[in-house]
């Protein structure tokens, strides 16, 4: 009977004193949370309400006078509204305007002469009436009075509401909401087409006893080096008008869903491929000698053992690839012809029509779908933590002839439609005109005689790509060193790592626009980082943090949470425990971290295509600038120009890595 | 988890404690009134506990009890939400572990991957304004002391686990910690490596005079290496005691349970002060107990003596002359276990519960035991632990 005392003394909690590590410690996840805040959630923010405000001229909200040519004299004072009522120079339809609206006060005045000896006087009725003189903003119920060169300078401004009108007028608009269908239709066959091929390939990789397996591995990963403009323009050289293989299509144009379906399958099946291989390569031996020795049927085998045991692995890929294409740009930008898409909605409203408004409405609809794929597939991944911590025995196929010969087959396909897609784009870029003249030409490197920023383009990304590398690496790591490692500030550490894995389910090209919300606003005193390689190297950073944080979230894991312990109890401060040891541990995660980011870095198009400058011009977006002015051969050259630069980092990374690991990591 | 017959592990526990151990006033580390919750759940309840200087105490108990949290309390790595510590006379409840004093080893080992077993030693020594030459020589006497001195130079995966935990030792006492914490430092081990640890840490400790706590599920590993034992379940303390003090005279049923094999039976108190078991009554002492209480009466298969052998001299002194509660059983089974024979008797006086009695090979041989016969043995009465049903 233990009807003992059950309950803890009055009294409050004890608190531990702080000390000085705890201090510093706070004082940086301070800083990386403020960092994240800055550069994520406060632009979304902005975003967001941008999406909910309407602009509108309230012409009641302004009253005029207007004196006689002795300028003494005051006729009575009337309001826009009842001198618009009488004249009707402003129809309903021109009052709804953007944030931009300017409205000529001129207008309600027929007679209005500039030379005329007349005054005029202007004043709101409420207080947040304003118009602009010049550029000189004006507010407030005091009458101003101004004579006819003046006034002929004074512009009302816009009102602003919150509320959804600009959802009602999006899904008023066919040509717009139709893109919602076009865009979930696209990502879903691709998502099957993708999953598909990625499983029978890591099926082959993994089950079968064919040769070559480590250069089918390379080579499909490769697309991921290239921008997703890249197997566009392939595409068009391959099926476009002038294309060599125009006729396999029967009559159907490679420019729409074709081609976006083809593209997104190129660019999401290394993905889709590493997810899927991981999770069959955890397999466990033990099930498959179960249903060996039960004689299970080659086809129940792999229904009940294999296809199960990849399960979480098949749901993650698809939510990925999923996600891939529905908030891609480039590829629907250069292929999708008048097949319209939400990414490029994004594009178009905002470059093209300058309706920020409304695309900021397509970005909350475009967050939609990411942000409920992201939800899904994490909590899928949790439950997947068991699957994979029960102690395995690797699996080792046996040879069987017929399966490893058709598994060689399929891997020698998809590899030839990889290496058949660069080498498209690789022989554009090196012949005068394909497919008519194919003499040998450097003329399409010549980036610097097309529009599009040249060569100083390609050192942009360069530079863009190495800063995002180091700062990156610096700022995940940290990140998640004190998401994983500082004690306490429970509450902190969950806002922060909530904060880390949102980038995820942000679509570049919203984060571009949050962007260009949040800095490109006088009244932020960040602004001045706006069209600055700053800026850019920030929302990359942003743009790719969250897989580069659960990288190194991994490697911190997976070291003994006692080391912390053991550093305190040997009175040694944190930093030189995370110098000497878990710096040192981790530093191959780091390293992966860094290419991880220089590669999306260079390839990247949907967020920096909203915040470039004319000084900070990037390769990725030369490519679509070229593409999109016809220079389609230098396009697909600087797009080859990345894929190269890739190549080299990639294995500058390799031979990086190897030393370091020989040389200060002996103990592994 | 306390009744009438346990010891209260509040101070009043501690005068008697300290008799057996010698604990010099004032005790080297004190608890008082230490809670520990992590949400709804109760992980330690008001736990007061004294540690003299240079004394080694086990915490012992099931996995889950607490004995990590309160480590972890004492280590100023988990903070208790309620409760004083105090270490040679500093009250350090609320200090961070980085300022307590103490070195500690954990089951993992814990040892950095990347730096050498002479960096792992060093790592606390360096950093410290201590000359380079100093720290090198106090490794290479640490690496000596724990055995190991030929392995300065490689990397802790190089070493078996034996090897890696002594190391995680040496890197522990390097700073001269006041107070050594061992979390399970032998759960990982091979038993046979297991075992001769076990004798190198005491030995260790005893030269350094250390004041050591270690946290163990292991009882053998308890008995064998505590100057005193802390007995620990859900949270609480159950008993405090010298190992032979918590072998013989476990204070609550959960001890006694615990520590050793036991025979349970029910039990009710008869009104002459004897308790019925069974069918019978035994003469017992029922201290603390009121006749017609419902009772667990606990007897270890070591302390039943076969009637007529006097191999149990040493009992057989300080018991009447005319044996009490002796009874009828038959031999059901009987098992070879080298050092003694274990058996399992039916007697119809205990009701149909089956009585487990270890005899010795001697008497066993000269008494003619064998499966299937009938012998009389007797329970002592000073050996039959009587506590109140339901605790
Ligand atoms: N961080 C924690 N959060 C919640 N419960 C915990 C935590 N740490 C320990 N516990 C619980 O406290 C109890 C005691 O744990 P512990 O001290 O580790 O037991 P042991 O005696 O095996 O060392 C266990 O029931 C455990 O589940
Ligand atoms: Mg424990």
């Amino acid at each position: 009977m233990s009807l003992a005392i059950d309950y803890a003394p009055p009294g409050k909690r004890l608190r531990q004193q702080t000390s000085r590590d705890d201090r510093v410690k706070l004082g940086f996840m301070a800083v990386i949370g403020l960092y994240l805040i800055v550069a994520l959630g406060a632009p979304l923010f902005v975003m967001l309400s941008k999406s909910l405000s309407t602009y509108r001229f309230d012409l009641a909200a302004f009253e005029f006078q207007v004196s006689d040519e002795t300028g003494k004299t005051w006729a009575d004072a009337v309001t826009a509204e009842a001198l618009n009522r009488d004249l009707g120079v402003v129809t309903e339809k021109d009052l709804a305007t953007n944030s931009d609206g300017r409205l000529a006060a001129t207008k309600f005045f027929p007679e209005f002469n500039f030379r005329s000896p007349v005054h005029y006087r202007i004043r709101g009725t409420a207080d947040g009436a304003a118009f602009l003189v010049g550029s000189t903003l004006e507010k407030g119920i005091e009458w101003r009075e101004y004579d006819s060169a003046t006034f002929r300078r004074v512009v009302l401004r816009p009102a602003s509401t919150f509320g959804i009108e600009n959802f009602k007028t999006y899904f008023s608009t066919p040509a717009l909401a139709r893109s919602i269908y076009n865009s979930v239709l696209m990502a879903s066959i691709s998502t099957v087409v993708t999953v598909s091929i990625a499983f029978a390939l890591a099926y082959a990789l993994t089950r079968s006893c064919m040769p070559l397996k480590g250069l089918f591995r390379g080579i499909l990963t490769i697309p991921i080096l290239v921008p997703s403009l890249l197997p566009g323009i392939a595409l068009v050289y391959l099926f476009g008008n002038q294309g060599v293989f125009k006729d396999w299509l029967l009559g159907y144009s490679i420019y729409g869903p074709i081609g976006i379906v083809i593209g997104s399958v190129f660019f999401t099946l290394p993905h889709a491929f590493l997810i899927i291989l991981t999770a069959l390569s955890v397999a466990d031996a033990r099930h498959y000698e179960a249903a060996a020795s039960l004689k299970a049927s080659k086809w129940r085998t792999f229904t009940t053992v294999t296809v199960p045991g990849a399960r979480y692995g098949l749901v993650s890929a698809a939510f990925v690839v999923f996600t891939l294409v529905i908030t891609d740009f480039g590829l629907p930008k250069v292929i999708g012809g008048q097949y319209g898409m939400l990414a490029v909605d994004i594009y178009k409203q905002v470059i093209g029509q300058q309706n920020f408004e409304m695309g900021a409405v397509v970005s909350v609809i475009l967050l939609v779908p990411a942000v409920l794929a992201f939800v899904v597939d994490r909590r899928m991944q949790k439950r997947q933590v068991a699957l994979l911590s029960a102690r395995a025995v690797p699996y080792a196929p046996k040879p069987s002839g017929r399966r490893d010969s058709l598994c060689f087959a399929f891997s020698c396909l998809v590899s030839l439609f990889v290496l058949g897609m660069i080498a498209m784009c690789q022989i554009a870029a090196l012949v005068k005109f394909w497919p008519y003249d194919l003499t040998l030409t450097t003329k399409n490197f010549a980036f610097d005689l097309m529009d599009g920023g040249g060569w100083a383009a390609y050192a942009n990304s360069i530079k863009l790509a190495l800063l995002t590398a180091i700062f990156g690496s610096v700022i995940v790591f940290a990140g998640a060193y004190m998401v994983e490692k500082a004690d306490g500030f429970r509450l902190g550490r969950g806002v922060f790592h909530f904060l880390a894995m949102m980038p995820m389910a942000v679509p570049g090209m919203v984060l571009g626009l949050a962007y260009i919300f949040f800095f490109n606003n006088p009244a932020n005193p960040l602004s001045s980082i706006y069209g600055t390689m700053t800026i850019l190297v920030v929302c990359t950073v942003t743009h790719f943090y969250t897989v580069a944080h659960l990288t190194a979230l991994t490697a911190l894991k997976q070291m003994d949470p006692e080391f912390e312990s053991v550093g305190a109890s040997l009175k040694q401060p944190f930093h030189r425990l995370f110098f000497r040891v878990t710096l040192p541990v981790c530093l191959p995660a780091i390293l992966n971290i860094g290419i991880y980011l220089f590669v999306n870095a260079m390839t990247t198009v949907s967020a920096v295509v909203f915040l470039y400058s004319t000084d900070t011009k990037l390769a990725s977006v030369a490519v679509l600038n070229m593409d999109d002015a016809g220079d389609i051969a230098p396009a697909a050259a600087m797009g080859m120009m990345i894929f190269y630069t890739n190549v080299v980092a990639k294995l500058l990374h390799a031979a990086v890595s190897r030393g370091l690991l020989t040389r200060t990591q002996a103990w592994r | 988890m306390r009744h009438a017959l346990s010891i209260e592990p509040t101070p009043t526990s501690i005068p008697r404690a300290a008799d057996q151990a010698n604990i010099p006033s004032p005790p080297y580390l004190e608890i008082r009134d230490l809670w520990k919750s992590y949400g709804d759940f109760t992980a330690l309840r008001d736990i007061s506990l004294d540690i003299g200087k240079g004394e080694f105490v086990c915490f012992l108990g099931p996995s889950g009890c607490g004995k990590t949290t309160l480590l972890r309390a004492i280590a100023g790595l988990d903070l208790q939400s309620h409760g004083m510590i105090r270490q040679g006379g500093r009250d350090i409840s609320i200090l961070p572990a980085s300022k307590r004093d103490y070195g500690i080893v954990f089951q993992s080992y814990a040892l950095f991957p990347n730096l050498t077993i002479e960096q792992n030693i060093a790592f606390g020594l360096e950093n410290t304004g201590r000359p380079k030459a100093e720290v090198a020589g106090r490794v290479a006497e640490l690496l000596e002391t724990v055995g190991l001195p030929a392995q300065a130079k490689k990397y802790p995966a190089q070493l078996s686990g034996g090897q890696q935990q002594r190391i995680a030792l040496a890197r522990a006492i390097a700073i001269s910690p006041g107070l050594l914490l061992l979390d399970e430092p032998l759960s990982a081990l091979d038993a046979k490596v297991r075992v001769h640890l076990r004798h190198e840490i005491k030995a260790l400790q005893r030269k350094l005079g250390v004041t050591t706590i270690m946290v163990t599920h292991d009882q053998e590993e308890a008995l064998a290496m505590a100057d005193r034992i802390v007995v620990m379940n859900h949270g609480v303390i159950e008993q405090v005691g010298s190992p032979t003090e918590i072998y013989r005279h476990p204070t609550t049923l959960f001890v006694a349970d615990f520590i050793g094999e036991t025979n349970k039976f029910p039990a009710r108190v008869l009104p002459d002060g004897q308790v019925e078991i069974g069918h019978s009554a035994f003469s017992c002492p029922t201290d603390g107990l009121a006749a017609g209480d419902a009772a667990t009466a606990v007897v270890r298969p070591v302390d039943i003596i076969p009637h007529g052998a006097d191999a149990h001299a040493v009992h057989s002194l300080d018991r009447p002359a005319t044996p009490q509660n002796l009874i009828d059983a038959q031999v059901h089974e009987m098992e070879f276990l080298g050092m003694f024979w274990r058996t399992r008797l039916s007697a119809p006086r205990l009701g149909d519960q089956a009585l487990v009695a270890d005899f010795s090979v001697n008497a066993v041989r000269r008494l003619r035991i064998e499966t299937g016969g009938v012998i009389q043995v007797e329970i002592p009465r000073e050996r039959l632990l009587l506590y109140p049903r339901g605790a």
